[in-house]
């Protein structure tokens, strides 16, 4: 009953009840999404967008327009930037990203600074999770379902795009529209994650489940289930270890994140010393089978 | 019929500065295998991008079957192999996912496969003796398997015309050989085929007709003929380079590396013949 008792305990709470539900609903959208984000290589992109939607989600505040919305403009802000600077400069790409996006999220936080009710908008940077109330969970679950229904409907789609732009292109379909369609899924997502971890460690969760799956399976398919299960689960016992902990909630969950991504780093069953063996034990049988 | 498969009609392309195709022009039959010859830096990729629409050129036209590529795109006519260093060999599909994918264009908004799907799928595996490999991570197979697998997604696909990128660096003689096979036998079926390629000694058994390009089309003809020590010397820039380019250009480097071994594969032909 022990046990049962640490589970229950926190959930006796309301804010505890909305802060699991948003927590996990946020990991599961940010871990599939990062799926693709880490084959492609665009994890620097997701560390990009993530942090310049800032000014957009203040500016929809003090204007009190959705924060969907500003975020979306100043990822594409963001995403147009970067492209201008590495296109028409010698700018490599990395230091163009570098560039833009420390510039947006620095004029977010001036934003922030110049804005009544701090209090507030400082929970967009480090995250507010006990803080939720009903209007921000109905705003991440109908967000986090839009973008989640989207990836799940065109996940060959992005695959293709992500594994073979060029066939892409070559079969007919337009590779710079799927493109843009997981920018705008990334800024998306970037929204629902944001009350969760906040605007800092949003990459993490857009990034570290992608990577963990990936280290565990050669089929994309089923990356995109064991991602988000991975995430979800981490992000669940990241609320209860702050909760007993008494620590930052997002960190916590970020922390669980992280090391769940080393502990499959070094016992990955591909590249640890016990999986190595039973794969050399099946290719054995295999030939014997085949004589 | 009376249009070519692919016609290009002096297609100019410049990446910024650098000028990557000069009035380029190539008229090619149904149901023939070309070979594209050309050092690194002549354009053959540029060509194989305008044919497929994927850059505008700045001046001249691309027609397939006398249409824009954009229809032939829709059609599902086009395949592509790509060169091997484009490809992320760790990516986590199998080699029946990657099949999967010329079937894309035939299926609706999420890309269901359907039960034909799977059958196209399966009896291009078939085709290209990968069926037994079908479950496979596409990196654990062999240099010659890879490239089979991309044939098979453009047989897949339904593609009538295929080009293949170096479809032969990093493959075996046998394997090579079994490509050449089946490239054959595609043709027969009255796929038109583009290769681009270094590999000067599977031309002749390969292909129908040999393109020298460099920039421009130099010469376009029978694989025998287009094989000519002179001729080649023209394309690898045995001369050209030492008369008309400037020392920094950018293929410059690369031209040094090819030229060996074009000198190899004449002295092989010679011994031959």
């Amino acid at each position: 009953m022990d046990i049962l008792d640490i589970l229950l305990e926190p959930l006796s709470y309301d804010f505890m009840v909305r802060a699991i539900l948003t927590t996990a609903l946020a990991a599961i959208v940010c871990a599939v999404l990062s799926c693709w984000l880490v084959l492609i290589g665009w994890s620097l992109m997701g560390d990009a967008v993530s942090h310049a939607v800032l000014p957009g989600v203040v500016l929809a505040y003090i204007v009190g327009a959705p924060f969907a919305l500003g975020a979306l403009v100043f990822a594409l802000i963001a995403v147009t930037l970067i492209g201008v600077v590495r296109n028409t400069s010698r700018v490599k790409e990395d230091a163009a990203i570098g560039i833009v996006f420390t510039s947006l999220f620095a004029l977010g936080l001036v934003l922030i600074s110049v804005t009544p009710s701090q209090t507030d908008l400082n929970h967009i940077i480090f995250g507010n999770l006990l803080g939720v109330s009903i209007p921000d969970l109905i705003q991440v679950l109908v967000l986090g379902v839009v973008a989640f229904a989207i990836l799940i409907l065109k996940r060959r789609d992005l695959t293709l795009y992500a594994f073979d732009p060029t066939h892409a292109h070559a079969i007919g379909l337009s590779p710079k529209r799927l493109g843009a369609l997981l920018l705008g899924l990334l800024a998306l997502t970037s929204v629902v994650a944001l009350q969760t971890v906040g605007v800092v460690l949003v990459v993490a969760m857009l990034i570290i489940p992608g990577a963990t799956a990936y280290l565990l399976t050669d089929r994309f398919s089923r990356m995109l289930v064991i991602a988000p299960t991975i995430s979800a689960v981490c992000s669940i016992a990241g609320i209860y270890f702050s909760y007993y902990l008494d620590t930052a909630s997002g960190a916590m969950v970020v922390l669980t994140q992280g090391a769940v991504f080393a502990v499959v780093y070094l016992f990955s069953p591909r590249q640890g010393l016990i999986g190595t063996r039973l794969a050399k034990a099946r290719r054995r049988k295999a030939a014997a089978l085949a004589v | 019929m009376s249009n070519p498969a692919i016609l290009v009609d002096n297609v100019t392309v410049h990446y910024g500065e650098v000028l990557a195709l000069d009035a380029a022009s190539l008229s090619l039959d149904h149901a023939r295998i070309c070979g594209l010859i050309g050092m690194n830096g002549s354009g053959k990729s540029t060509l194989f991008k305008a044919i497929m629409g994927m850059i505008k050129p700045d001046g001249g036209r691309v027609l397939i079957n006398g249409e824009p590529p954009s229809k032939a795109r829709k059609e599902g006519g086009i395949g592509y192999v790509p060169q091997s260093e484009d490809v992320d060999w760790q990516f986590p599909l199998s080699v029946r996912d990657v099949v999967m994918m010329g079937r894309y264009g035939h299926q609706g908004f999420t890309r269901r496969p359907s039960k034909a799907d799977r059958i196209a799928v399966h009896d291009a595996l078939e085709r290209v003796e990968l069926a037994d490999f079908a479950g496979r991570q596409i990196g654990q197979l062999s240099g010659g398997q890879k490239k089979r697998a991309f044939v098979a997604r453009g047989i897949a696909q339904g593609a009538t015309m295929m080009l293949l990128d170096e479809p032969f660096a990093g493959v075996d003689k046998r394997s090579e050989a079994t490509i050449t096979r089946l490239l054959r036998e595609l043709a027969a079926d009255g796929c038109t085929i583009l290769i681009s390629t270094h590999d000067l000694h599977a031309l002749p058994h390969l292909c129908d007709e040999a393109v020298l390009l460099m920039r421009k089309v130099l010469m376009h003809g029978p694989p025998e003929l287009v094989l000519q020590p002179e001729n080649l010397a023209m394309a690898f820039g045995l001369d050209v380079l030492n008369r008309d380019l400037p020392v920094q250009e950018p293929g410059g480097r690369d031209a040094d590396r090819d030229i060996p071994m074009v000198d190899a594969d004449l002295s092989n032909q010679q011994g031959r013949s």
